[in-house]
């Protein structure tokens, strides 16, 4: 059935197809819809779940991961600060191996405390042994929850799930969704059935255990390691029969306009929107541009990467996130996945770009492009990362300056 | 109701946690362990949070006969929440029989119960979770050293509150955990200690005919963090009950009794001069401001307890 559903809304409607039987919850600023959402469909009887609101994401990450092992499928969801104020547990759940899936609705983190989004909140896991699904519509929301409990529960992976959406652009944002009908999601997904870890009387087991030997820690942190990249053709597999089923496919990259293009703009999340718009209006002005929307981010896939830019002159990473000290994160990883590759584009700029939610015009995608075709022709590397900020960025804050009594700021 | 346990000839046989581990000879903790999981007996889940007891299960060797689950040092009564709620839906659903149920243990530390999972714990209290809890109360970050936690005593010595000329240990007072847990009214809380193993059991049998939290703080003396020897442990488990510093007491539903009642208390200074934590008060000199002060602090306890 095809309904108008807000990003956060598509979470909802995909726990509920997924027959997720616990939610641990707490609220956040722009994901709180979801668990509302939930929690009124549990009061109504059109969902059968147990929900239970924790005293902070920490405790509501530990209990997600304490019942996932103990054999019910488990959901929750949280933002920005949440993420991270649960950030210890997110490292203990993945070697855990609970493989629970968890919604964050991307919102840049404090401080300067603000709502909109950007990338630091869920990159900054991107160690902890999540996979990570970024998504760049509602639609995709809604598959990438469903498509996400296949992934961690399948035994070649057992890891937990971020399926990250961007808070407002997708959070608060109504798109046409299909949604499929309860029956053939079954099918696709069938009950939590866990193979091991599963706490009961008859079956005592020791969880989380210490094990204060290098030996030993490497060899359970290396598993998980390999787990991880097992989930790159997991997701294949599983995005072959979703297609199947439902008829959408997702590869662990998304492009636009690629395979002829020249100079190609790398992106994440649901900017990907305006920058496919970009592509098209510079398409028109003639220029070989294209588009590469890195989807699956834990595991990184390399090959896909590298096999989809080989070639090209020259290619732009625009990070939605900034490493303070080094610039965007994404890059350095793109730059690492290319490095080996005989046709490795000459020219490759990190830009950053989209910090608390800041559009990215189309002036700003001319831009990017121009500077590739000037450092293809010129060779002249660009070591920094270019930081976005447009004349009318700079009017604003200089505005807002003169009000705060610091008028006197020169740009 | 009348008690199945009264004296240490009632401990039950079978041991629930069994011999070889590397805690400290003379553990006052690992005492109460092993009779607390004793009285739980089999079909138990103990969740740990980081502390001296993490040292129980270490890969690949685990005491327990019973299931373990090692949390972070601030979430372990989260993880209960967790398992329990998953081993109702569990049931409900007819997805495992009622002979897989679990007792849900929460076993943490002082520093863990009175300071960093505070808030864990109280949330876990407020939704009613079915539990128990065992705080060990070693009055110290032991694990670490024994550094001060928020339930080291007045005047007490730790690496962090080292007696100088200008101070005598710890400037600050106990935090009563017992009070704090009782203000969320769950229906059992008391205090337990390894020299009234009679009385321990007792409130282990009640409690487990209730439903929500049970929760216990144990008086644990810790032989390097206190300086004490490890055959002197019990011992002076006795003298912190017999000079009314550790009362034992109980409160079910926020209702206090007091289970051992010495009419005549010893004075405070017995149990103190035990121990090399507090030896600043009587070496090179005694230091009678503080020694009366914590005499003081106890009588005016039992006045109002007996009053």
């Amino acid at each position: 059935m095809r309904e108008l559903l807000t990003g956060n809304g598509a979470v909802a409607a995909a726990v509920r197809l997924c027959n997720v039987e616990y939610i641990p919850a707490y609220p956040i600023t722009p994901q709180t819809e979801i668990i509302e959402t939930l929690s009124r469909w549990i009061s109504e009887k059109t969902m059968n779940a147990r929900f239970v609101t924790y005293d902070s994401e920490h405790s509501m990450v530990t209990g997600a991961g304490a019942a996932s092992l103990t054999g019910v499928r488990t959901f929750t969801a949280t933002s920005s600060q949440g993420l991270l104020y649960a950030f210890e547990m997110l490292y203990n759940v993945a070697g855990w191996r609970a493989p629970i899936v968890l919604a964050n609705v991307s919102r840049a983190l404090a401080a300067p405390i603000t709502l909109e989004p950007d990338h630091n909140d869920v990159l900054a896991a991107r160690d902890s042994g999540f996979v990570q699904i970024h998504a760049e519509t509602c639609q995709e929301v809604l598959d990438s929850v469903i498509m996400a409990y296949r992934i961690a529960e399948d035994d070649r992976v057992r890891l937990p799930v971020i399926v990250n959406l961007d808070g407002f652009y997708l959070s608060y944002t109504r798109e046409p969704v299909d949604v499929p009908e309860g029956q053939e999601v079954s099918k696709f997904l069938p009950e939590y059935k866990p193979t091991f870890g599963y706490l009961n009387a008859r079956n005592p087991v020791s969880m989380g255990v210490s094990v204060l030997d290098s030996s030993a820690y490497s060899y359970f942190k290396y598993q998980m390691h390999l787990a991880s990249l097992n989930a790159m053709g997991v997701h294949d597999q599983v995005s072959a029969e979703f297609e199947r089923i439902f008829g959408r496919k997702y590869d662990v990259t998304d492009e636009y306009m690629l395979d002829d293009a020249d100079y190609v703009v790398v992106m994440t999340n649901s900017f990907a929107t305006m920058g496919k718009s970009a592509i098209t209006r510079l398409r028109t002005e003639g220029k070989k541009v294209g588009l590469l929307r890195i989807r699956m981010v834990r595991p990184f896939p390399k090959q896909a990467i590298a096999k989809k830019l080989a070639g090209k002159k020259g290619v732009a990473v625009i990070d939605q996130n900034i490493s303070v000290g080094s610039g965007g994160i994404l890059y350095p990883e793109l730059a690492g996945a290319l490095y080996h590759t005989e046709e490795r584009p000459k020219v490759l700029i990190s830009f950053v770009g989209g910090l608390g939610g800041k559009k990215i015009s189309f002036s700003e995608f001319r831009h990017i492009v121009s500077t590739l075709e000037g450092a293809a022709r010129e060779g002249t590397p660009q070591a920094q990362s270019v930081l976005l900020f447009t004349e009318d960025n700079w009017m604003k804050v200089r505005e807002m300056l003169k009000i705060a009594g610091k008028g006197d700021v020169n740009g | 109701m009348a008690s199945r346990y009264g004296t240490l000839r009632d401990i039950p046989l079978e041991e629930e946690v069994v011999p070889g581990t590397m805690l400290c000879a003379g553990c006052g903790g690992a005492l109460l362990v092993r009779i607390f999981e004793k009285m739980l007996g089999p079909g138990a889940i103990t969740i740990n949070a980081a502390g001296c007891m993490s040292l129980l299960s270490v890969f690949p060797y685990t005491p327990f006969k019973s299931s373990w689950f090692y949390i972070a040092m601030a979430s372990a009564p989260a993880a209960a929440q967790g398992v329990r709620d998953a081993l109702d839906i569990l049931i409900d659903r007819k997805r495992i029989e009622r002979e897989d149920d679990l007792k849900v243990l929460v076993l943490t530390g002082d520093g863990a119960a009175s300071g960093i999972g505070l808030q864990a714990t109280s949330g876990a209290i407020h939704r009613g979770l079915d539990f128990y809890y065992l705080a060990y109360d070693n009055e110290g970050y032991s694990n670490t050293g024994f550094q001060a936690s928020e339930s080291s005593p007045f005047a007490s010595s730790t690496k962090t509150t080292p007696p100088t000329d200008l101070a005598e240990g710890s400037i600050l007072q106990k935090k009563d955990l017992f009070e704090i847990w009782r203000a969320h009214k769950p229906p059992y809380v008391a205090t337990i200690s390894p020299a009234y193993i009679g009385d321990m059991m007792h409130k282990i049998e009640k409690a487990g005919r209730m439903s929500g939290p049970k929760l216990f703080i144990a008086h644990s003396p810790c032989p390097p963090g206190w300086g004490i020897d490890s055959d002197k442990v019990i011992r002076i488990a006795r003298l912190a009950v017999e000079t009314g510093i550790w009362p034992l007491k109980e409160a079910i539903n926020g209702e206090v009794t007091h289970t051992i009642i010495h009419k005549k208390r010893r004075p405070v200074e017995e149990y103190l001069g035990t121990q090399e934590r507090f030896a600043h008060l009587f070496r090179p000199a005694r230091n009678e401001r503080i020694i009366r002060q914590m005499q003081q602090n106890t009588d005016d306890y039992w006045n109002a307890v007996l009053k």
